[in-house]
């Protein structure tokens, strides 16, 4: 456990040693005693609670090290500073969007009340939500019914920080809680003429 | 919206950077502040403040073992804290805070720490039992030398550590005030002098935080305080206060005198929304007033019962400026729009995850660790005191 030559008297006596000396000259004459004695073989001796706590700082590197080797994925930084497998897995992953064409092929109706009016740049599943599985099997899969209270304002709730130029209202003093699709049909939203 | 004056950005509404973030700086100020005082006495041989040595040392680790915690609080999961070693980003000057950090921890304060202690430690794993024993003989590492020679050979290695320590309590600090410093886009951080005053700051605060915790400790104690020590300490204070206080002006009237587009949307936050925390807290109540009291002492001849209340004032009152310091520049650099047309208001949580009972617990806590270690690891460089009664009473 411990270095034997130094071990009872001889700590005790170096105590004394030390404690006579404290608190002011405490430094001065440590100096003094070191250069009047002792070999390089004995500063090597006498550093070697360094040279444990060297060990000591050696092993926590390694053991992080080891650590790091095992904890950092293989294909780390292989494209970047990020998992290269992340790729292959995110591109792995269902779809969740069928994108507009897809369910244009079947709603064509939709679309041809939506082409002319002012949501015509506005994604089927910018509203309706994710529909890949919709779109796969129609009969099994129903999209859920959309609450216009809800959605529209998503979009039209009047906010300063929106371009002045879009449509916003304060859908309190407007609609006064009544749904949005009430009044407005969804696919065309703008009220008669010809406008849509 | 309630609290909402003017035009905000909708994402600048709500405040991201909350009072944790405001205790953060805090707490590392005070880290290197305390280590800087430390170093005052083993670098630039100040034998007066010799009894706030050991003490400035534990308080020092005692704060920086609480300083992350504020940052994985507000994060959340604190797990992945450790990925910032594993794979180290060098582009962000956050992700390099964790090297900082661990340098500093174990390259500096544990390493200066142990070889300062290491006389105690070896005397106290022999002179105590049971379950204390052996915390002391694992820190021993195994070598009971304290031949002459050995203890020389730790003084020189603990004179070079609190050398390279410095310059690491400077980068600690400065790296703080430099991620501030550093955000282009907010005109109430984004300034070269930042890193600069955090520094001072940080000195302030933690020269100020050692005093106060050895005037308290000793009385505590029912020692007498070392008058000529805290007489130093107070002075150093007062330096490094005007210093500090000379640069944040500095910064003031630079922006005054530049008066950039900002300037009029910062002025006016300033006198409304910032007033109390700024003017009224930081400025007269946790800068000036301290500032003259310790002028006070050192233009007037004082009864020593006098300085005494005096310093322990205005060490109270340094620590609250530099914490109202540290929140004006948090939370104020986020109560003004982007826009400078709008301002916004910090409502702090209570009880939430980043609220004022967390942040309490946690300028409590570095206190009750300090505490701990002061119980194991005596500081007092009186005789008679702590564990060590047979080896310092010796003669
Ligand atoms: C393969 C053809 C097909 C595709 C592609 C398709 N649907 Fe459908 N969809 C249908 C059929 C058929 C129904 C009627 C099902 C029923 O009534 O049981 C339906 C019903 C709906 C309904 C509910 C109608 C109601 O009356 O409640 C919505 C909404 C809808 N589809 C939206 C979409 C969207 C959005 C897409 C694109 C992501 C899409 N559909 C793609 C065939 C399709
Ligand atoms: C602005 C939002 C919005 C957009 C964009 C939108 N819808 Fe709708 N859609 C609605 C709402 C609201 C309803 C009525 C509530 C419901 O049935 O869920 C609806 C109803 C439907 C219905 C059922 C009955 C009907 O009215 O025909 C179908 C089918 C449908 N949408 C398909 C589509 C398709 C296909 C597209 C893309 C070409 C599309 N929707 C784009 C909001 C939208
Ligand atoms: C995903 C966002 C989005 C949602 C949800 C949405 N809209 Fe729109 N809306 C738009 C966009 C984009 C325009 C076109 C704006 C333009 O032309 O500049 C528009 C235009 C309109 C207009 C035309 C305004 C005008 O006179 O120019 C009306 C009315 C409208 N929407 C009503 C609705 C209603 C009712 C709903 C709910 C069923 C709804 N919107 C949901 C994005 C949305
Ligand atoms: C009581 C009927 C009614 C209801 C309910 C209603 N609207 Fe309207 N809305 C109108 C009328 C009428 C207009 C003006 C005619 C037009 O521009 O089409 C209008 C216009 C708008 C416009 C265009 C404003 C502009 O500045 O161009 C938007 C956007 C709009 N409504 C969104 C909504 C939203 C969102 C809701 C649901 C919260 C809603 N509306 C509910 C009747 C209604």
């Amino acid at each position: 456990m411990r270095d034997t030559e130094h071990s009872g008297l001889g700590t005790a006596s170096c105590i004394q040693l030390t404690a006579t000396s404290e608190p002011e000259g405490g430094r001065a004459s440590l100096r003094r005693a070191r250069s009047s004695t002792g070999t390089t073989m004995h500063a090597f001796k006498d550093s070697g609670h360094l040279f444990r706590l060297a060990a000591v700082f050696v092993a926590g590197i390694l053991v992080f090290l080891v650590l790091r080797g095992f904890l950092v994925p293989k294909s780390f930084g292989q494209y970047g500073h990020y998992r290269g497998n992340a790729m292959a897995e995110i591109a792995a992953r269902p779809v969740n969007f069928a994108g507009h064409e897809t369910c244009e092929t079947c709603h064509a109706d939709v679309l041809d009340k939506k082409k002319d009016g002012k949501h015509a740049h506005v994604n089927c599943e910018a509203c309706h939500g994710p529909l890949a599985k919709h779109a796969d099997d129609p009969a099994s899969v129903q999209p859920p019914k959309l609450d216009t209270a809800v959605l529209c304002v998503r979009c039209h709730e009047a906010n300063a920080a929106k371009p002045k130029t879009f449509p916003q209202v304060a859908s309190a003093d407007h609609s006064t809680g009544l749904p949005c699709d009430t009044c407005h049909q969804p696919h065309s939203p703008v009220i008669g003429g010809g406008a849509k | 919206m309630p609290g909402v004056e003017g035009f905000m950005y909708p994402n600048e509404i709500e405040l991201q950077w909350s009072v944790l973030i405001v205790l953060y700086p805090f707490l590392t100020g005070l880290v290197a502040g305390a280590f800087i005082l430390a170093s005052l006495e083993r670098v630039f041989r100040v034998q007066a403040v010799k009894p706030t040595y050991r003490l400035a040392l534990l308080t020092a680790l005692s704060f920086l073992l609480v300083a992350p915690l504020p940052l994985q609080l507000h994060l959340g999961h604190p797990e992945r804290s450790f990925e910032m070693y594993l794979t180290p980003h060098r582009t962000s000057a956050m992700a390099m805070f964790g090297f900082v950090y661990v340098w500093y921890l174990m390259a500096v304060l544990v390493l200066e720490i142990w070889l300062d202690y290491r006389r105690d430690i070896v005397v106290l794993s022999e002179s105590t039992t049971g379950w204390r024993r052996w915390i002391y003989r694992m820190m021993t590492l195994g070598s009971h030398n304290l031949s002459e020679r050995a203890l020389a050979i730790d003084e020189r290695v603990g004179y070079l550590i609190t050398v390279i320590g410095i310059p690491s309590a400077f980068l600690l600090h400065g790296y703080v005030g430099f991620i501030f410093g550093s955000v282009k886009a907010n005109p109430w951080w984004s300034t070269p002098l930042m890193p600069v005053v955090f520094i001072f700051s940080a000195m302030v605060s933690g020269i100020a935080a050692v005093m106060v915790l050895y005037m308290l400790m000793t009385w505590s104690r029912g020692r007498s305080i070392d008058m000529r020590c805290v007489d130093t300490v107070a002075r150093y204070l007062f330096y490094t206060f005007i210093i500090d206080f000379s640069l944040e002006m500095l910064d003031l009237i630079h922006r005054i005198y530049e008066s950039d587009e900002s300037f009029r949307s910062l002025d006016f936050m300033v006198h409304t929304k910032l007033y109390l925390s700024h003017i009224v807290v930081q400025i007269v109540l946790g800068t000036v007033t301290p500032i003259a009291l310790l002028g006070l002492t050192q233009v007037v001849k004082l009864t020593e019962m006098a300085r005494k209340r005096i310093y322990a004032l205005a060490g109270c009152l340094t620590l609250i400026g530099i914490f109202a310091m540290r929140w004006n520049v948090v939370i104020g650099g986020q109560l003004f729009s982007k826009s400078f047309l709008g301002y916004t208001t910090y409502k702090m949580g209570l009880v939430t995850r980043e609220g004022l009972l967390v942040a309490i617990v946690l300028t409590v806590l570095p206190l009750v660790i300090l505490w701990v270690l002061v119980k194991l690891l005596p500081p007092w460089t009186e005789r008679n005191s702590g564990l060590l009664p047979d080896a310092r009473a010796a003669h």
